[in-house]
């Protein structure tokens, strides 16, 4: 099967103009008559959400927060891109797009992330119009900062908390269509199967997360907006609950799997601190604008950091990447920290981390400057260390912190299950093998305010509405297969938590399908969560019972979903023989430790199908055609 | 360090709840509250008891999710500070801690920490946004705001919907949480059109949710995670009164023909 993402033809800046001339409407009078879900109340189920049923549609939409307002996208801290040249600096649509594409190391589709630049301007308009405290400067235009090596101003914020404020927004436009009677709010909910009638998405079975009660819910059409899965990992920057749990049960219905090993490790990170510790902190990138990175030359070291002198000090990033120093990408920062730290020359508790120093820096501009361009972030960091960065220098390690990878959409936002749509991080449509700064919020509120209001109508004006009902035997056989599980995994009454096979996956993954991986780290993997996996229906255990609120029923099945994908995730990573943006194989390197990108052989998307818990599933796979722009190897010397 | 907890166990809304005694040893300082937590149900799971159940989720203090009160102080000692983001450090090795859910009228314990907050969402619903299409929307540098007024609207957005100051203040008031949202909103041109309207409809909606009235106690300002300043409660009263007029010819407007 050669997967078809259906990008319209013609010249790039017509097409999405183009299609939206093509799709189909729904009448307005009809569309009341329509019922669509929308999973996930992060950015790109909220704006979803708010403004399908703003457009007349009856949406349910549900989330397992106890409000939609705490979605993930809350955590975001650095802000959001947009093409709109405030600055006068020389972006336009087109740069934007290319910084994308070429971030994404050409592994992304570029009618999608074309569109996606020319959307960005409008979600700027459309969140300053919602009442979004977006940064002004003192003439009260909007104000700009750079951001992720970007060579133009194009980020808009909102002090640190852009994601805070954008999904505040989103979930004001929520509230308002609740209010009108359109929207229904399903929170402390979560979905636990995708039903499917004639092979089309007609609705979800859930669990009711207060009373444990297993239902169902039918509809016309499905949006999945479930974030992402980087807590396969077990420590990330994500939010304690993200999981792969909706995207990879709809995956067992049949919707493809793409690009599952293309994970963003982010270098500036707290590091962790001991067995105890359930997430990690981002600390913005901006930090490496000012700050020096270190280990000593000589492995462990005992002395008082200060006593070490400064020939005894290798400052790695200066030393490998003289062109961008400190200010490296992610990827390439992230990779030679874990580096030294293998080599033994960590620092800090297990000598997991590097030194981020800003003593050069205070003496040159004075400790106040300092303060003030990040003193909020001292401050948090001196809360979770205790350490006081201005005396000392910060530990900073990588941590996984967003995932390319999703459910494989085509142009239209549409699985490869008719009337199942996936929004946001869940699928894996426009930031290639790695991610640019500020750009997943764009691409969040792109698809949930401005994309899939058009292309959904497009599925539901060729549907008959009403027409799938929770009393079909469909649903009756999913919700029957949701109680089993949850029969099972309590019943095994083993031995360990799930938390604890969690971490033990984690350091599995963390290990051989982190920052680099290599043919014999991919099949230890591939040996070793099996084995996990096996242990865990033998030996988890669960207390409680399933008719209430029970969060480690809740937690084992998310555990047992990443147990599965693991597998899928170290599979990818393995056949993908080439390195590209976050996904490096140590086969595939230059002779200077540079990625080496094998475009002949893999510039497609990789596309995998179940085939049964007991089989391998099957690569599909959808070539990458480039037609406005010129294939160009990253360097950063 | 270790330390002696008094938990609060509730099976469900209409079980009576107590405190319960549970020992947490072994604690390291560089733990966050919920990580001891997590120590102390794991421990408990391990020897085939229930764990206990609490809220949380971003763990980064933004999410607004994680609601405990600690030594009678919601979020717990440390100012400005969310239960995630408070670190064991805080305690001394043989403390002993006591920890209660949020209490408020209108936030009935689902079960043991949990606490019902869906009456915050209710009273956003019935007012707290800006009545805007999707799309159709002039250029965002269109409508000039002043920094100071983008400041201000600032300060005021960034509650995070935590309900704290609820559990904090003995009228159990939501004004810091309302006050915070109209003054987000009136500060800015957008929202001003609508302010009178939304400042009556959200206070309305806050009655009925059965939250008390503000009586100058300032606990809310004190256990505010995000520094949510009293002065927004003053903003919320005094859009208040200027909306009542205009609000009052409206309706007296409308009797006639509706
Ligand atoms: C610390 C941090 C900082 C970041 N900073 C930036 C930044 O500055 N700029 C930027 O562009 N990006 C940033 N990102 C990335 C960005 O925040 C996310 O990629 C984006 O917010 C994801 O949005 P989403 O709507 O797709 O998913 P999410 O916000 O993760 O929402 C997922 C939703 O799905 C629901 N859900 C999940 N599973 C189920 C289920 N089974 N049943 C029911 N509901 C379910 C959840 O309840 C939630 O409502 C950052 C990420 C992190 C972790
Ligand atoms: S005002 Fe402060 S305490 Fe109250 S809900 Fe907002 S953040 Fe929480
Ligand atoms: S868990 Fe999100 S604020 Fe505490």
């Amino acid at each position: 099967m050669i997967l078809d993402g259906k990008c319209p033809t013609g010249p790039l800046a017509e097409k999405w103009d183009k299609r939206r001339q093509d799709l189909k409407l729904v009448n307005p009078a009809n569309k009341r008559k329509y019922k669509i879900l929308v999973v996930g109340t992060g950015l790109a189920g909220a704006s979803a959400a708010a403004t399908l049923g703003e457009l007349g549609y009856q949406v349910e939409a549900f989330c397992f927060q106890d409000s939609p307002r705490r979605g993930h996208s809350i955590a975001a801290q650095g802000g959001i891109n947009a093409a709109k040249n405030y600055p006068s600096d020389g972006d336009s649509i087109f740069r934007l797009f290319y910084d994308t594409i070429k971030g994404g190391d050409f592994r992304s589709r570029e009618a999608n992330v074309y569109r996606l630049a020319t959307l960005s301007n409008n979600i700027i308009d459309q969140c300053v119009a919602q009442g979004v405290p977006l940064a002004r400067d003192y003439a009260g235009y909007l104000d700009n900062r750079s951001f992720g090596g970007a060579q133009v101003s194009r980020t808009f914020y909102a002090r640190g908390q852009t994601g805070q404020q954008l999904l505040l927004g989103a979930y004001a436009a929520l509230s308002r269509q609740v209010k009108a009677g359109t929207v229904r709010l399903f929170p402390r909910t979560e979905m636990l199967d995708l039903v499917l009638i004639n092979n089309e998405a007609k609705g979800i079975t859930i669990r009711d997360l207060v009373t444990g009660k297993i239902s169902s819910h039918a509809a016309d059409a499905v949006c999945l907006c479930t974030g992402g899965y980087a807590n396969v990992f077990y420590l990330s920057t994500n939010a304690m609950g993200s999981n792969v749990t909706a995207a990879y049960r709809a995956y067992k219905k049949g919707a493809l799997f793409a690009n599952p090993c293309f994970t963003q490790i982010h270098p500036t990170c707290i590091p962790v601190t001991g067995d105890h510790q359930s997430k990690l902190t981002l600390m913005s990138e901006s930090l490496r604008n000012d700050g020096r990175v270190w280990v000593p030359k000589t492995g462990a070291d005992a002395r008082h950091l200060k006593d070490i002198p400064e020939e005894e000090r290798d400052y790695f990033l200066e030393r490998k990447y003289p062109g961008f120093g400190n200010l490296a990408p992610r990827d390439i920062a992230s990779r030679a920290a874990k580096e030294v730290c293998d080599e033994g020359r960590g620092v800090g508790p297990g000598g997991r981390g590097v030194y981020l120093d800003f003593s050069n820096a205070i003496g040159r501009l004075g400790r106040e400057k300092i303060a003030e361009r990040y003193g909020n972030l001292f401050e948090m960091y001196e809360k979770i260390t205790a350490e006081n960065a201005y005396e000392q220098p910060m530990r900073i390690y990588p941590a996984p912190h967003y995932t390319m990878g999703g459910l494989w959409v085509d142009y239209n936002l549409q699985s490869t299950i008719p009337g199942l749509f996936v929004l946001g991080e869940a699928n894996f449509s426009d930031h290639g093998a790695n991610r640019l700064g500020a750009s997943a919020l764009m691409q969040g509120l792109a698809d949930g305010y401005f994309i899939i209001p058009s292309t959904i109508a497009d599925y539901l004006a060729r549907t008959v509405p009403g027409q799938a009902s929770a009393e079909q035997p469909e649903f009756q056989k999913s919700q029957e297969q949701v109680e089993t599980m949850a029969q099972k995994l309590l019943s095994i009454k083993g031995k360990k938590t799930a938390n604890d096979f969690h971490r033990d996956l984690g350091r599995i993954m963390w290990e051989n399908v982190g920052m680099a991986r290599s043919r014999e780290s991919l099949n230890r993997a591939l040996k070793l969560i099996p084995e996990l996996r096996a242990e865990f229906w033998e030996n988890v255990r669960i207390p409680g019972s399933r008719s209430e609120l029970n969060q480690e029923l809740e937690k084992a099945g998310r555990v047992a979903d990443f147990l599965d994908f693991a597998e899928l995730m170290a599979l990818d990573a393995l056949h993908r023989e080439e390195s590209c943006g976050g996904h490096f194989r140590i086969e595939h390197q230059m002779p200077d430790g540079e990625a080496r990108r094998d475009d002949d052989h893999f510039s497609y998307a990789a596309a995998w199908e179940f085939k049964g818990p007991d089989s391998n599933p099957e690569l599909h796979k959808e070539p990458l055609v480039f037609e406005n722009i010129q294939l160009a190897t990253r360097s950063y010397k | 360090m270790d330390l002696t907890l008094f938990v609060w166990r509730q099976k469900g809304p209409a079980d009576k709840g107590r405190l319960e005694e549970l020992p947490a040893a072994g604690i390291s300082p560089d733990m966050s509250f919920l990580e001891m937590l997590d120590l102390v149900n794991e421990e408990l799971i391990r020897k085939g008891k229930e764990p206990i159940a609490f809220d949380h989720d971003c763990r980064e203090g933004i999410c607004g999710m994680c609601s405990q009160v600690i030594n009678g102080i919601p979020h717990g000692p440390q100012k400005k500070t969310t239960v995630c983001q408070l670190h064991m450090r805080n305690f001394r090795d043989g403390d002993t801690i006591y920890i209660e859910p949020w209490k408020a009228r209108a936030f009935p314990v689902i079960k043991d920490l949990i606490v019902d907050r869906s009456s915050l969402d209710r009273i956003i619903q019935s007012g707290g946004y800006v009545s805007v299409h999707t799309g159709g929307v002039p250029d965002a540098n269109t409508v000039l705001i002043s920094k100071e007024e983008a400041d201000t609207a600032m300060d005021a957005a960034e509650c995070i919907g935590c309900g704290a100051c609820v559990a904090a203040c003995p009228n159990g008031s939501a004004m810091l949480f309302t006050g915070a949202k109209v003054s987000h909103l009136a500060a800015l041109p957008q929202g001003r059109i609508e302010a009178a309207r939304r400042v009556c409809m959200m206070t309305a909606a806050m009655l009925k949710e059965g939250f008390g009235n503000c009586s100058n106690h300032y606990e809310c300002e004190a256990v505010c995670p995000k520094g949510i300043k009293a002065k927004f409660i003053a903003t919320l009263n005094r859009e208040y009164i200027k909306a009542i007029p205009g609000e009052l010819i409206k309706v007296r407007g409308k009797s006639g023909s509706d």
